[in-house]
């Protein structure tokens, strides 16, 4: 007893720190000014996002979040903000400030719809979670409920990444093609 | 078998709905696409993390697969939003995006 209760206290406290790292970091990607710093905190964001997922047993999606997401996307991110240089812009500064509070508005709004709507409809069933078995979320189980009962998800997202692909390389094509015109024009 | 730890559910989904609202404020309130698309991230990892804690709460396996084929369509997304804005950049479009008005009608 004593020993679980210690474990309780111990997730607890990883998930008060993992909890506001999240909150703050998401502020922060709104909040700076330079995509740059954006990104950055948008990599802090998903790796307290995958301690939550640990938290939470999903071992295999907390592993892909951080291979896919912190990896791969936000390398490309990086990227891309290098490539094209850094545009610094103030969010408060830009535009009308009927505009800003209209969306500060609009986001309040959002939040306080899902909780309302989460707390009618889920909340009897919250408060008692289900124990599971010590191979939830292992891979092994990800890939056997791919395979069989969501084979067809499966096979539906290797078209969409396929779509993907090849818009991308049309973008970059047409890009390609414009250049020299732009130049001629210039 | 194994018992939740630490916080219910509940929290985790606070934490869902506060980031899926923080990112629809940078898509509402910034100019700059990128970050418009760093946002966009921040509501669909809001979305993963709601669908990963009923997924816990419910003791069923679907929501992480719900999860991961969000995140493909996530990292879909992003290549076809960072090749317009290459595309974007590569023409001398200014990049904010409520000077994109091209297509209106």
């Amino acid at each position: 007893m004593l020993v679980a209760s210690a474990g309780n206290v111990l997730v607890w406290a990883v998930w008060l720190v993992a909890g506001f790292a999240c909150i703050g970091s998401g502020i922060a990607v709104v909040s700076f000014s330079s995509p740059f710093y954006s990104a950055l905190a948008l990599i802090g964001n998903l790796g307290s996002l995958a301690v939550l997922y640990l938290l939470l047993s999903a071992e295999f999606v907390a592993a892909a979040q951080v291979l896919v997401y912190a990896g791969a996307v936000m390398v490309m991110f990086l990227f891309v903000i290098a490539y094209i240089g850094p545009h610094s812009e103030s969010p408060w500064m830009g535009g009308p400030s009927w505009q800003a509070v209209g969306a500060v508005l609009a986001a309040a709004a959002i939040f306080v719809e899902i909780v309302v709507v989460v707390g009618l409809k889920a909340s009897g069933k919250l408060a008692h979670s289900e124990h599971v078995g010590a191979g939830f979320g292992s891979p092994a189980q990800i890939g056997r409920l791919f395979l069989t009962d969501h084979l067809l998800a499966f096979e539906i997202t290797s078209i969409v990444l396929l779509v993907a692909a090849i818009g991308g390389v049309i973008l970059g094509a047409h890009s390609r093609r414009d250049a020299p015109d732009e130049v001629a024009s210039l | 078998m194994i018992a939740l730890l630490g916080p219910e559910v509940t929290w985790y989904l606070g934490v869902a709905a506060f980031l899926f609202a923080t990112g629809s404020l940078g898509v509402l309130l910034r100019r700059n696409p990128l970050i418009v698309l760093l946002s966009l991230e921040i509501m669909l990892n809001g979305g993963n993390l709601a669908l990963i804690a009923f997924a816990r709460n419910l003791g069923d396996g679907s929501g992480q697969i719900f999860a991961l084929a969000v995140m493909a369509v996530a990292a879909a997304e992003v290549v076809v939003g960072l090749g317009l804005i290459v595309a974007l950049n590569r023409k001398r479009v200014t990049l904010d995006v409520d000077r994109l008005n091209t297509l209106r009608g």
